[in-house]
């Protein structure tokens, strides 16, 4: 995986082709080398540990120096940045990096909370950003989300397939095997994102940032009522069922066959 | 002695001191002024008497000689005013005027010029007095000597007592300054050690003592209503945290209770992978929830303490509920409900889109839960309109309402009307909705409705970048004006 990727913008993530969903240790390809920039000694143990169960490689810096010269050193597929670090904090690492050319996508975690600071974070050149306390589920998925992400503008598809499911994005149209299934505008939305990204879990706050933009989560299953409405379009009806939930995690759209 | 070191360091006492000084000199510099200017008038009077008296003494002796002249000199000698005359024969003798003596250089060196001399005059009872005077000397044909000249006893009279004046004024004012300064400073460090004395109490920890005001509108009133309001504000924020630490206390003492019975149950009793496995998600779930009420206290958190009209810019209302309502339509209608939409197209307000949405979604969420008509399905309706220079936005249910009583009490943290504890929730959306409608300087309202409950916030409307101040009408009425935004 090359780190010197574009940074596009962080809420336009788009994959190459359709990655081929399962645990992802099991599959050689989803192997990542992550660093780890935390100060808490916990947390990063926990981060490195979680990280590895899931097939990736995790290194961890304890301060801000110290892994700005790791991300510049060697080449890492993803930081997972705190925004507090002894030192030098997160968002200066990030500069300094993106000043320097390096181009790995940046997961900011940050326990100063949300509304105008993530929009700091996104600015300094973070690619993603994620309000601690998290569910170990969302930083998995938002890392994977992020690793998948298109090296450069030429490589972003115009047509998605999973299975028998084709979206066109140019011709805004989706169809089934023979069949055309008419989508209102969001429902397009939410599909291409989850196509963007088949294979791989989306959690419900990914959904929202991405399709809906709202950084905040609602305490009703209202994104579990869109995927329903969705599934009604796209898997009624047909063989093989194509969106899945994730429980504790969120969906995923994958085709069984592979 | 220390109240006393106390006092000359006020800063009153040094304003004190300055404008005492600066008053003093600047009416020592007008005193001394007119006094000069006076004195130079006066002088100029005399030397004009006297050389009016030389130009008829002068005509007389021209015409008459010496012998007129002596008898002129006599004869005007005699009236008493402030004239001096005295002729003498070239041996110095007097032949006729009415000094007595003066010093005889004044006679000898007779060229003219005038000279102020000390001198005593004749024929009068203060003969032996010596007296000052102006006067010129001239030399004759035959060694005669004529001295003319003016009595300066008015002049200096009048000197000392502007003297005198001067000397009392600035006694006065010195005197007047003292008293002023006693009372001002007197005055200021009574209010001051008002102020100090109060939030000594306060730092004691009774923050509910307030600086008193004395209602006549001055600086430390000001000051006071300012302190005062800052006051209030951390009362409040103390008390908050009291009530959220309580709340915390009592609220996540149960998931926390559940989720360590859970985990018991699971090590006593559970059976095999599955077992575990069941439990396991099972305390997943717990946590999930625990998570969410700690991100929503922060949450909160941040929103109470960010700057009013932070993070705030001219926002497309009519979008904005537009996008709440389609993302939550299905719910509604899932549920058996209908949502409805009623917003000017082109209604517009200062706000953060994130954050009034959030508050959209809270309301709608709330409405779900608690605001289900007996029978028959909720009908949940979003409306927005401007009405006095602020833009309210309104999500009313048609649901039973709730009791006058716990109108105010639903929007505390962690309050769940006694009847609605088992429903899902943090029991923190209302308090986020209140947060944020503060940040945006309004306030969240519930109204009965006839039925339903109303609730509703109001947000600032959105100014024309050009505007004056004139505009703060035309902003209720021209709605057509379209709002520069950024």
């Amino acid at each position: 995986m090359n780190p010197d990727s574009l940074a596009a913008a962080p809420h336009i993530h788009r994959r190459r082709q359709p990655f081929p969903f399962g645990e992802s240790q099991s599959t050689k390809d989803g192997m990542l080398r992550i660093l780890v920039i935390e100060d808490d000694p916990e947390a990063a143990s926990y981060l490195v540990k979680g990280l590895s169960e899931f097939g990736h490689t995790a290194d961890h810096a304890a301060d801000g120096q110290t892994g700005l010269q790791m991300a510049l050193d060697s080449s890492y597929d993803i930081l997972i940045v705190d925004r507090m670090l002894p030192k030098m904090d997160g968002l200066s690492i990030i500069k300094e990096l993106r000043r320097d050319g390096n181009h790995t996508p940046v997961l900011i975690l940050s326990a100063l909370g949300q509304v105008d600071d993530r929009v700091k974070g996104l600015k300094a050149g973070g690619d993603d950003y994620l309000p601690k306390p998290f569910a170990f589920t969302e930083l998995q998925a938002r890392v994977e989300a992020l690793a998948r992400r298109p090296q450069s503008a030429s490589q972003v598809e115009t047509t998605y397939t999973v299975g028998d499911l084709t979206l066109d994005r140019m011709a805004h149209s989706c169809r089934r095997g023979d069949t055309e299934i008419p989508l209102q505008p969001r429902e397009f939305r939410l599909l291409e994102y989850l196509m963007q990204h088949a294979g791989q879990v989306v959690t419900r706050t990914m959904l929202l940032e991405n399709v809906w933009e709202y950084h905040f989560d609602p305490q009703t299953n209202v994104i579990d009522v869109h995927i329903s409405r969705l599934r009604g379009k796209i898997d009624k009806g047909f063989d093989t069922p194509l969106l899945h939930t994730i429980r504790g995690a969120g969906y995923t759209i994958r085709d069984a066959a592979h | 002695m220390t109240r006393l070191t106390r006092f000359t360091r006020t800063t009153a006492f040094k304003l004190s001191l300055l404008y005492i000084a600066v008053f003093t000199v600047m009416s020592g510099i007008l005193l001394v002024y007119v006094a000069e200017n006076t004195d130079h008038l006066m002088s100029e009077q005399v030397v004009q008497a006297v050389d009016s008296e030389l130009k008829g003494l002068s005509d007389v002796y021209v015409r008459g000689g010496v012998r007129d002249l002596v008898q002129a000199i006599d004869r005007r000698s005699r009236h008493p005013d402030a004239s001096l005359y005295l002729l003498t024969d070239f041996s110095g003798n007097a032949l006729v005027g009415n000094i007595a003596r003066l010093p005889t250089i004044v006679l000898e060196e007779a060229d003219g010029g005038l000279r102020r001399v000390r001198y005593t005059q004749l024929g009068q009872e203060s003969e032996d007095i010596e007296r000052q005077a102006m006067v010129r000397t001239f030399e004759l044909r035959g060694g005669f000597r004529l001295l003319v000249g003016r009595d300066l006893g008015d002049q200096l009279r009048f000197s000392t007592l502007l003297g005198n004046a001067l000397r009392l004024w600035l006694v006065v004012v010195v005197v007047m300054a003292a008293i002023t300064w006693l009372f001002v400073s007197r005055r200021v460090m009574k209010r001051i050690d008002d102020i100090s004395a109060t939030s000594r109490m306060i730092m004691n920890g009774d923050l509910s003592e307030r600086l008193t005001i004395a209602g006549n509108d001055d600086e430390f009133d000001r000051l006071a209503v300012n302190l005062n309001t800052m006051l209030d504000r951390i009362e409040l924020l103390m008390q908050s945290m009291k009530d959220v630490t309580d709340n915390i206390a009592h609220d996540l003492k149960t998931p926390l209770t559940r989720l360590q019975t859970r985990i018991e149950i699971a090590l006593r009793e559970a059976k095999g992978e599955a077992g575990y496995r069941g439990a396991l998600e099972a305390t997943l779930d717990e946590t999930d929830h625990l998570l969410r009420i700690f991100n929503a206290l922060l949450r909160i958190a941040r929103i109470e303490s960010m700057a009013p009209g932070s993070s705030i810019k001219p926002t497309d209302l009519n979008k904005l509920v537009a996008e709440v309502a389609e993302l939550y339509e299905p719910l509604v209608e899932d549920e058996g409900g209908k949502l409805e939409v009623d917003i000017p197209a082109d209604l517009k307000a200062e706000c953060n889109r994130d954050l009034v949405s959030q508050v959209m979604v809270n309301l709608i969420e709330n409405a779900l839960k608690y605001g289900r008509p007996e029978e028959g399905g909720i009908l949940i309706r979003l409306s927005g309109k401007e009405d006095d220079d602020r833009v309210i936005l309104s999500v009313t249910d048609n649901g039973p309402g709730i009791p006058e009583k716990d109108m105010d009490r639903v929007m505390d943290r962690f309050v769940r009307l006694e009847e609605s504890r088992s429903e899902p929730g943090t029991g923190l959306g209302l308090s986020l909705v209140k947060a944020v409608a503060r940040l945006h300087g309004g306030d969240l309202r519930f109204k009965n409705g006839s039925p339903g409950l109303c609730a509703r916030i109001d947000l600032a409307p959105v100014v024309p970048a050009n505007s004056g101040s004139g505009n703060a009408e035309g902003g209720s009425t021209g709605r057509s004006e379209k709002p520069v935004g950024e």
